[in-house]
């Protein structure tokens, strides 16, 4: 009940910020100008332009979901701290894991929301442009949509770690900001550099599994771009998808487990805090 | 008597500081306690302590049932709190924001909101805590402490920021609650204010208690003189009257006022000498050490105790 009423008023004050309209538009608009300027290389007669989408928009929202998601997330704890009032809000007969968890789902619905509604757009567009869709491509453009919405949830809880860990907001949105850069851009980088240094000779099949699944955002793209044989074709990544033995539910519980961890983390952090 | 506050041999220690030593004392139903001492001497972080906000060093602490330092908080259904320099998220409006914190205790809304009236935010009420004044969010911050009829009540320095007339209120409503039965620690730089109201006054300094009890009370254990004021006829500008003991210091404060300190035990005698003595009394003031007074009385004596 108390997380309920706590994510009522995250989702509250989101409206009233306009995060949720920002980030609405800012997924919808990204989403569909990848639909039309996505499309044009493949022509208008390609069967399975939501495929196309599928491939661009899942690349996208490695870096922009988990930003958005870091942003929303990162000041949770230590903003209200530092604004005095979670002082008052922990004074009112609520655990502090409810605080924590109803701002967790009222953060996710929000996210939720932005994403269902702004890829949502590009479906919807396809489909009024009279491109043709079928049953393979919808299922895997819903896995997509899912999996962004864990990608996120991912991030909001790690964002929550950093948040009830430091000590001042600058510090949360710094280290924030490293991390995302670290797990989006540094870590495949690094990671394609060690395999093109180690040739094959120590890193087996499994090690090199173990790393994709360490971090989330690995975790979403194997499952988009390699989940599905419709898609996979087009992201180029077949070959990988026969040889991996990631399967889809694997990798969801990596995502899962991205975001629990974090999160029961964040809460024994939070528990133990002083203010 | 019941105590809904029970504080024993607290102390906390941030680092090497201890911002409370060895702290106890409980709080019975119906008290209104004033807690003083300047700023650092331990008074937040008393009220901290007992909202579980922080965890004492040493010691425990019981409220309502609950010992708040191991996270217990159902008692806080019963308990108001308002924080020093209260803050509420800025994209809602008082309604809203009064509203949250009513559901948070399971109070009907409609309830809560009339006490937005009582506090006198009215209209303002529907407009955003961002564009409040201080004075305003001081009392949106009353209105959600008085939530759900308090049996403790923790008011951290309540009436800065408040005009006149809202602290006449304020103080009538916390009368109010402490006669049916509430515990009212307020904590408050303004002493005379309080003089009037708290039934007991407990004073810290740099963390520890050093006095504890009613007005009276600490008046009769600081010994300090009361002051009576007597203005004579006929006596010269500079001339002390005859009658005056010689081991009561008399002095003379303009044309006509003799003030003369007197022990509290001697009040009635020096009166019967100078209504005696050949000089008209034309008027008598008779003023019992303040607030202020024993404050810095007690205070001196904490600094001085080795």
């Amino acid at each position: 009940m108390n997380v309920l009423i706590i994510a009522a008023k995250e989702i509250h004050q989101a409206i009233r910020n306009r995060w949720v309209l920002a980030a609405t538009l800012l997924l919808a608009g990204l989403a569909l100008s990848l639909t039309f300027l996505g499309s044009a290389p493949t022509g208008n007669v390609g069967a399975r332009a939501l495929d196309v989408v599928i491939v661009s928009l899942s690349s996208l929202t490695i870096f922009l979901v988990p930003l958005i998601a870091l942003l929303i997330s990162h000041d949770a704890i230590v903003g209200e701290m530092e604004r005095g009032t979670m002082l008052l809000l922990l004074s009112y007969p609520v655990a502090r894991w409810q605080v924590l968890l109803g701002k967790f789902l009222g953060h996710l619905a929000v996210l939720a929301f932005a994403t269902c509604l702004g890829y949502g757009a590009a479906v919807g567009a396809l489909a009024a442009t009279g491109s043709q869709i079928d049953n393979d491509s919808l299922l895997a453009f819903g896995a997509m949509v899912g999996s962004s919405v864990l990608l996120g949830a991912a991030f909001v809880a790690i964002g929550y770690l950093v948040s009830a860990l430091v000590r001042d907001r600058g510090t949360a949105a710094g280290i924030c900001i490293g991390l995302w850069l670290l797990l989006v851009l540094i870590y495949d980088m690094a990671l394609l550099g060690v395999l093109a240094l180690d040739q094959g000779r120590s890193i087996s099949a499994a090690v090199l599994n173990a790393l994709l699944l360490a971090n989330p955002t690995d975790a979403y793209r194997l499952i988009n771009l390699t989940g599905f044989a419709n898609v996979s074709t087009f992201a180029g990544m077949a070959g990988l998808a026969q040889t991996t033995s990631l399967t889809i539910p694997v990798l969801l519980t990596a995502l899962l487990g991205w975001t629990l961890l974090p999160l029961t983390l964040a809460a024994l952090a939070f528990s133990r805090r002083e203010l | 008597m019941t105590s809904t506050v029970r504080v024993s041999d607290v102390t906390k220690a941030y680092g090497r500081v201890e911002a409370v030593r060895g702290a106890s004392f409980a709080l019975g139903l119906g008290e209104l306690v004033a807690l003083i001492g300047h700023n650092g001497a331990g008074k937040t972080t008393l009220m901290k302590l007992m909202l579980g906000l922080i965890r004492p060093t040493s010691g425990a602490i019981e409220v309502l049932g609950d010992n708040p330092a191991a996270g217990e908080f159902a008692g806080r259904r019963q308990l108001g709190y308002l924080p020093e320099n209260v803050s509420f998220d800025p994209a809602l409006t008082g309604r809203e924001t009064q509203a949250f914190y009513a559901r948070l205790k399971r109070e009907p809304v409609a309830k809560a909101l009339d006490l937005l009236d009582a506090v006198g935010l009215g209209a303002a009420s529907r407009r955003r805590v961002s564009t409040y004044s201080k004075g305003m969010r001081q009392r949106l911050g009353l209105a959600q402490a008085l939530l759900g009829a308090p049996r403790v009540l923790l008011l951290d320095e309540p009436t800065t920021g408040l005009d006149p007339e809202l602290r006449q209120t304020f103080y009538d409503i916390i009368a109010r609650l402490a006669a049916g039965g509430a515990t009212v620690l307020l904590s408050s730089h303004a002493l005379t204010e309080l003089e009037e109201r708290a039934g007991r006054v407990i004073i810290m300094n740099r963390g520890i208690k050093v006095a504890d009890g009613s007005i009276d009370e600490l008046r009769r254990l600081a010994r300090l003189p009361t002051r009576i004021r007597l203005k004579v006829a006929g006596l010269a500008p500079s001339e002390l009257p005859g009658w005056a003991p010689q081991d009561t210091t008399c002095r003379r404060l303009n044309g006509h006022i003799v003030e003369i300190d007197a022990a509290p035990e001697r009040k009635i005698e020096l009166l019967h000498r100078a209504t005696a003595a050949g000089n008209a009394v034309e008027d008598v003031d008779v003023v019992p050490p303040t607030l202020d007074e024993l404050y810095a009385h007690f205070l001196r004596q904490s600094e001085q105790a080795p």
